[in-house]
């Protein structure tokens, strides 16, 4: 089989006759790699705005995230460059260095030792030193300016991980009736730096919104410490980045950064009791039967569901997402989401209720009051 | 018979009656008992090589599920259950399964023959170690088999693994595999520094010695240094789930952290591992096809034992996101960038050697190219994810999954396709097929980077790690699906590699003993070689013995036509550590069934551990008692009893 | 004139050799130089988890009593003398002295099993388990450990002693024996280093 090259010479003493294994045709490998490494950036989006791709995060909207912009591209820039260097610097050997004579005749006896080799080591080393300690100074130093925050934060937000979602309590440190918890949609002012303690109740967890900030870990037995500020407004989304089981791929979450107005008028909201069902309406039997079926897991501050196992849904309509950020807040999603959680998200810890029917329609027109 | 305690080594040339009388003395018997009993390096070698490519398929076939998952957003192709189950088993085979019983299967091929020596130190111990690498790989699969295999990834971290979160025998499976499979790496590692320090031919001293070797001896130190903390960690993580200990649990004073850091200060070095071997074997193979010594041996050696040193410490820059202090990010940050320099004198090196020689092109060749770049791919992105605020954006994101690949493919796997292709003549005495092997490298080369190139990029975009499936409107669709296309004819390209070896087994072009004219000890005895590899022990006077008429280097020549004659028996020579001078006649054993009898019953053990069977367990413990008792039993024939009429 | 062996031919003129296993030249005491070295990091790394958990769990799971020294002292001492007969036992190998070598080994022997002994004794009388709290879980772990290497260690010792007493070692060939010692000492001076650990260091707080 030609693939295989020719007949070899069976003198067992003779070296072997690569002439004849070149490629059928002629394509130097310098074009073979360019069409590789191109065809793999080429078929790389140019850098993209937010709303295609809400993780990206070479460019950020916050204050940490857009200190380490600079650096995740500095670094990417020597990357890039050393990359192409040696790859040039092989390439360009190879083709330069390829010696006819030895292919040729086929015997390939000639062997040397030509001085000068050890020059490369030297200034290879030289130039790898200096540009790693000038990375080490540049990190060492952006490390200190993340650690915290220019000011002292506005509030603090104690997030609690757990499979699979986040639940948050905001603590107003001046008025404790004015604190609350929601989960899985966080709200933070504008330009405000914002403290955040994590948790976890069960496994390690990742707390991370990429277009503010890298992540923390939440992990059962500490708290860890961080903040996080926004400087545009708009949503934001984050993921959970520890993997944490079954569900971790959908442990979402998103992150409004509010205009100072909205984000009081926000706290306010949130931190109000749910308004009162009218007795007899059909939401009012919602409400009891939300009681009976998912009180024991979800709290409705006001009523007297207080499950703290599930998210608290005193202000469930407030969010636009459901099942932390799977799904839309719609009420096709939502009846879907209550009927039958394990067929949309197997493994969660939301069981099947089999809730159906006029039940379901009542705690449905229920929780549409839940503003 | 006892042994008489001196003796003086004649010299002599390799007559036909000496071969005849050695190939009597040294070859496997055959039949059942010499399969179960051989303690023939060669044919070790080649049994870890073949089992390690086994796992490589599997693991292989493993990844490929998950890229037809990923390939289009919102699929379910597979549970997430099954993913997160392939995703772990993925990490296990890959990095514990092929990448270093691997390299163990070329070392322990090349090691004897390398130093001008006739077998390993130990080697009834390198037979056990076979064994018991091929029974706790099974050991692990068999958990497939009842659909419970580790699902919390290869890095395992805690509280998921526990009892609470993870109820069924997947753990289990993972504790007990990997501290069985640990006896295996570490008997295996002290096999290998044993050898370096004794089993080298006279005047093979330190500093001839090839790179290659000086890899695998360095990681091997590093194993019996960091082997410990992952099976103290799977042990500890096995108390805890089976007899209420609070290690990782905190509900009484446990740290989830613990298992991190012992978990870490094991695989960090081990990383290095699984690669340093490989860099060596570009060192060595690099030079045959630039018709030049490598430049900078020296510091090159020096490179790799500081790189394996250093490797120790940086093992906190995987947990730079759980919330550590400031100082001690900054300090493993800063390791964590100085390591890149004695890594980087090998790349500084090869690219001198190729600028100062003069090529030959060949399919072992392009590999080890190839290697360079990908090397230097997966370095730079390694110097990304050390910078502390960088990686936090980074970690745990698919362009930490694009720098491990270009590390583990780019270093392990293309140096063993290279080394493949370079020692296949000298293993089956012939020829791969040399335009299918260009083939085949373009495809695999093509296909690997169209794969995970643009996985930097995805990782950039903000995809996590281990999610099973993707929003459709992320923006990560179309990344996906040119990784899987890639991925997918990586995998052709792989197949190409399998049939050539396979018709080549067959029907490749026979090879004499030096095809690539290269120059060191391996070439001078046939393809492939006889069971006593050398018939006259060769005396080294310096590093390139099959070059030196024409290179001039060391003092002298080495003698390879007329050498020592170590015939009475099996025999080998000792020489000592540093300057090769020899010590000891050796007796060596022959055909031995007890590695593999011992391997059975600590198969059972383990096996009786994951269910609890504690008696049979008791029992199996008393049958390896046995078993090593009568495998150490001192015997006359090797030199271990006291002769009779001696005080 | 031609030199009456040629320059190549030097170095394959090497004088008598030892044959087989021999002392410390043996491949064996080798190999048990590397067991030691990946046991005594296995220690360490024992001590380190043991370390970890005392500094970063709350102090008030520790139990109120601090280890005591009634039983570890004596049981130290005792293993210190096990370690010394054993090494008038290689001694004895290595002056052919069949009689000190297996009365050395069966010194160290009983000395062994009574250190295993008080061991169990400690353990038995300790008022909190293994699964009580992280420092029970770390204390019988790492007490568990070292006995188990002990247990290994007795194992050894006894079957030396039937080896040397069947007489299968003499001053040359006697590797087996120093191949055991060297285990020997090595689980002596882990227990220091775990006595110091465990015992010594909570009264320095």
């Amino acid at each position: 089989m030609a693939l295989f090259g020719s007949r070899m010479r069976t003198d067992p003493h003779s070296p072997v006759d690569l002439r004849d294994a070149g490629m059928p045709f002629r394509v130097r490998p310098a074009v073979m790699m360019a069409v590789t490494l191109g065809g793999g950036a080429a078929a790389a989006p140019l850098p993209a705005r937010a709303a295609d791709t809400p993780m990206y995060y070479l460019e950020t909207f916050g204050a940490k995230g857009d200190m380490t912009v600079p650096l995740l591209w500095g670094l990417i820039a020597v990357s890039v460059l050393v990359v192409v260097i040696i790859s040039a610097m092989v390439i360009i050997g190879i083709l330069r260095r390829r010696d006819p004579d030895l292919q040729a005749g086929g015997r390939i006896i000639a062997v040397s030792r030509p001085p000068g080799g050890i020059g490369w080591i030297n200034a290879g080393l030289v130039l790898t030193t200096l540009v790693l300690i000038g990375f080490t100074a540049w990190t060492v130093d952006l490390m200190a300016r993340i650690a915290a925050p220019g000011r002292e934060p506005a509030f603090t937000i104690e997030v609690t991980a757990q499979q699979f979602w986040w639940e948050a309590r905001y603590v107003d440190p001046d008025d404790p009736a004015r604190s609350f918890e929601t989960a899985n949609e966080l709200h933070i002012p504008l330009g405000e730096p914002v403290r955040i303690r994590l948790r976890s109740t069960d496994v390690i967890h990742s707390f991370w919104v990429p277009a503010l900030s890298g992540k923390t870990d939440a992990i059962p037995g500490q708290i860890n410490e961080t903040w996080i500020q926004g400087d545009r407004v708009g949503v934001y989304r984050g993921q959970c980045t520890e993997y944490c089981g079954q569900q971790h791929t959908n442990m979402a979450m998103r992150m409004f950064v509010d205009a100072p107005d909205d984000f009081t008028a926000w706290w306010d909201g949130q931190a109000a009791d749910a308004e009162p069902t009218s007795p007899g309406s059909l939401a009012d039997a919602g409400r009891q039967a939300f009681r009976l079926r998912c009180g024991a897991c979800h709290a409705v501050r006001g009523t007297r569901s207080g499950g703290e196992v599930g998210p608290d849904l005193t202000h469930l309509m407030s969010r636009t997402t459901i099942a932390s950020a799977m799904l839309p807040n719609t009420e096709g999603h939502l009846s879907g989401w209550i009927a039958a959680p394990q067929a949309l998200k197997p493994g969660s810890h939301m069981p099947d209720t089999g809730i159906s029917g006029p039940e379901l329609h009542a705690i449905r027109t229920y929780l549409a009051t839940l503003d | 018979m006892a042994e008489p305690h001196q003796k003086i080594p004649q010299a002599g040339v390799a007559t036909p009656e000496l071969e005849a009388r050695l190939q009597t003395i040294w070859e496997t018997d055959s039949g059942l008992m010499g399969w179960i009993g051989t303690v023939d390096h060669k044919e070790i070698g080649i049994r870890y090589i073949v089992t390690a490519f086994a796992f490589l398929i599997a693991g292989g076939i493993e990844a490929l599920i998950m890229r037809i998952q990923l390939a289009g957003p919102e699929q379910s192709v597979v549970t997430p259950e099954q993913y997160d189950q392939l995703f772990s088993m993925h990490g296990i085979t890959m990095i514990f399964l092929y990448a270093l019983p691997i390299l163990s299967g070329f070392s322990n091929y090349l090691f004897p023959l390398l130093f001008g020596s006739r077998d390993m130190a130990f080697p009834r111990l390198n037979a056990f170690s076979y064994w018991v690498y091929l029974a706790s790989g099974l050991f692990m699969y068999s958990s497939f088999l009842i659909g419970a295999a580790p699902n919390d990834g290869w890095f395992n971290y805690a509280p998921y693994s526990l009892k609470d979160f993870n109820p069924g025998p997947n753990m289990d499976f993972y504790a007990l595999g990997m501290i069985f499979l640990g006896i295996s790496t570490t008997v295996g590692a002290a096999n290998f520094v044993v050898t370096f320090l004794r089993c080298r031919a006279p005047g093979m001293s330190i500093n001839r010695i090839p790179i290659m070797v000086w890899g695998t001896t360095t990681i091997s130190m590093g194993i019996l240094l960091s082997v410990p903390a992952v099976s103290l960690a799977f042990f500890l993580l096995w108390m805890d789930r089976q007899f209420g200990t609070h290690f990782y649990e905190t509900g009484g004073g446990g740290e989830p952290l613990l298992w991190q850091h012992l978990f870490w200060i094991f695989a960090h070095p081990w990383v290095y591992i699984i690669v340093l071997p490989a860099m060596g074997m570009a060192s060595d193979v690099l030079p045959v096809f630039c018709r030049r010594p490598l430049v900078a041996y020296t510091l090159v050696v020096l490179g790799t034992i500081s790189t394996m040193a250093l490797g120790f410490g940086v093992w906190v820059h995987h947990m730079f996101t759980t919330g550590i202090p400031f100082l001690s990010m900054s300090f493993f940050s800063g390791a964590s960038f100085i390591i890149t320099i004695p890594s980087a004198i090998a790349v500084f090196a090869w690219v001198a050697t190729i600028w100062t020689g003069r090529i030959v092109v060949s399919s072992a060749f392009l590999y080890f190219a190839a290697f360079i770049a990908m090397f230097v791919i997966g370095g730079v992105s390694g110097v990304m994810t050390a910078s502390v605020p960088a990686d936090l954006q980074l970690h745990d994101t698919y362009f930490v999954v694009a720098h491990i690949h270009y590390v583990l493919i780019g270093i392990n796997l293309f140096g063993v396709l290279g080394g493949l292709h370079f020692w296949f003549p000298k293993m089956s005495g012939r020829m791969l097929g040399e335009r299918l092997g260009r083939w085949t490298f373009w495809t695999i080369f093509i296909g690997f980077n169209l794969g995970f190139l643009p996985m930097h990029w995805t990782g950039l975009l903000g995809m996590p790690r281990r999610i099973y499936t993707y929003p459709q409107d992320i923006g990560w669709s179309a990344m996906n699906m040119v990784t899987t296309v890639g991925s997918f004819i990586f995998a052709v390209g792989f197949a190409m590699l399998l049939i050539n070896v396979m018709v080549s087994l067959r029907r490749g072009a026979p090879a004499g003993a030096n095809p690539w004219d290269a120059p060191t000890l391996e070439w001078a005895v046939s393809s492939p070689p006889p069971p006593y590899n050398f018939a006259v022990l060769p005396v080294i006077a310096s590093r390139h013995p099959l070059w030196e008429s024409r290179l001039d280097e060391g003092r002298g020549d080495s003698s390879l036509e007329r050498g020592l004659l170590l015939d009475d028996g099996k025999e080998m020579l000792v020489t000592t550590p540093i300057d090769a001078q020899p010590d000891l006649i050796v007796k060596m054993p022959g055909d031995d069934p007890w590695p593999f009898l011992v391997t059975l019953a600590m198969t059972l053990g383990f096996a009786a551990l994951l269910l609890h069977w504690w008696w049979v367990a008791a029992g199996a413990g008393l049958a390896i008692l046995f078993g090593l008792l009568a495998w150490l039993w001192p015997r006359a024939d090797l030199g271990q009893k006291r002769e009779p009429g001696h005080a | 004139m031609r030199d009456a062996v040629p320059v190549a031919e030097a170095p394959l003129q090497i004088g008598s050799l030892a044959v087989g296993s021999v002392a410390r030249r043996a491949s064996g005491w080798w190999g048990m130089v590397t067991l030691v070295a990946t046991e005594a990091v296995l220690f360490s790394y024992l001590l380190f988890s043991y370390f970890y958990l005392a500094t970063q769990s709350d102090p008030g799971r520790y139990p109120a009593e601090l280890p005591s020294f009634t039983l570890s002292a004596p049981s130290t001492a005792i293993l210190i003398a096990s370690s010394i007969a054993v090494w008038f036992a290689e001694k004895g190998a290595e002056t052919g002295s069949r009689g000190r070598l297996v009365t050395g080994l069966l010194i160290g022997l009983a000395l062994g099993t009574a250190f295993v002994g008080l061991q169990v004794k400690e353990w038995l009388d300790k008022p909190f388990t293994l699964s009580a709290h992280s420092y029970g879980s770390m204390y019988f772990t790492v007490t568990g450990f070292h006995l188990a290497h002990v247990v290994v260690g007795l194992v050894i010792l006894a079957v030396l002693t039937v080896w040397s007493a069947l007489g299968y070692f003499d001053r040359q060939r006697m590797a087996p024996v120093a191949i055991g010692a060297l285990y020997w000492h090595f689980v002596d001076v882990v227990w220091l280093a775990v006595f110091f650990s465990l015992y010594i260091t909570p009264h320095l707080r």
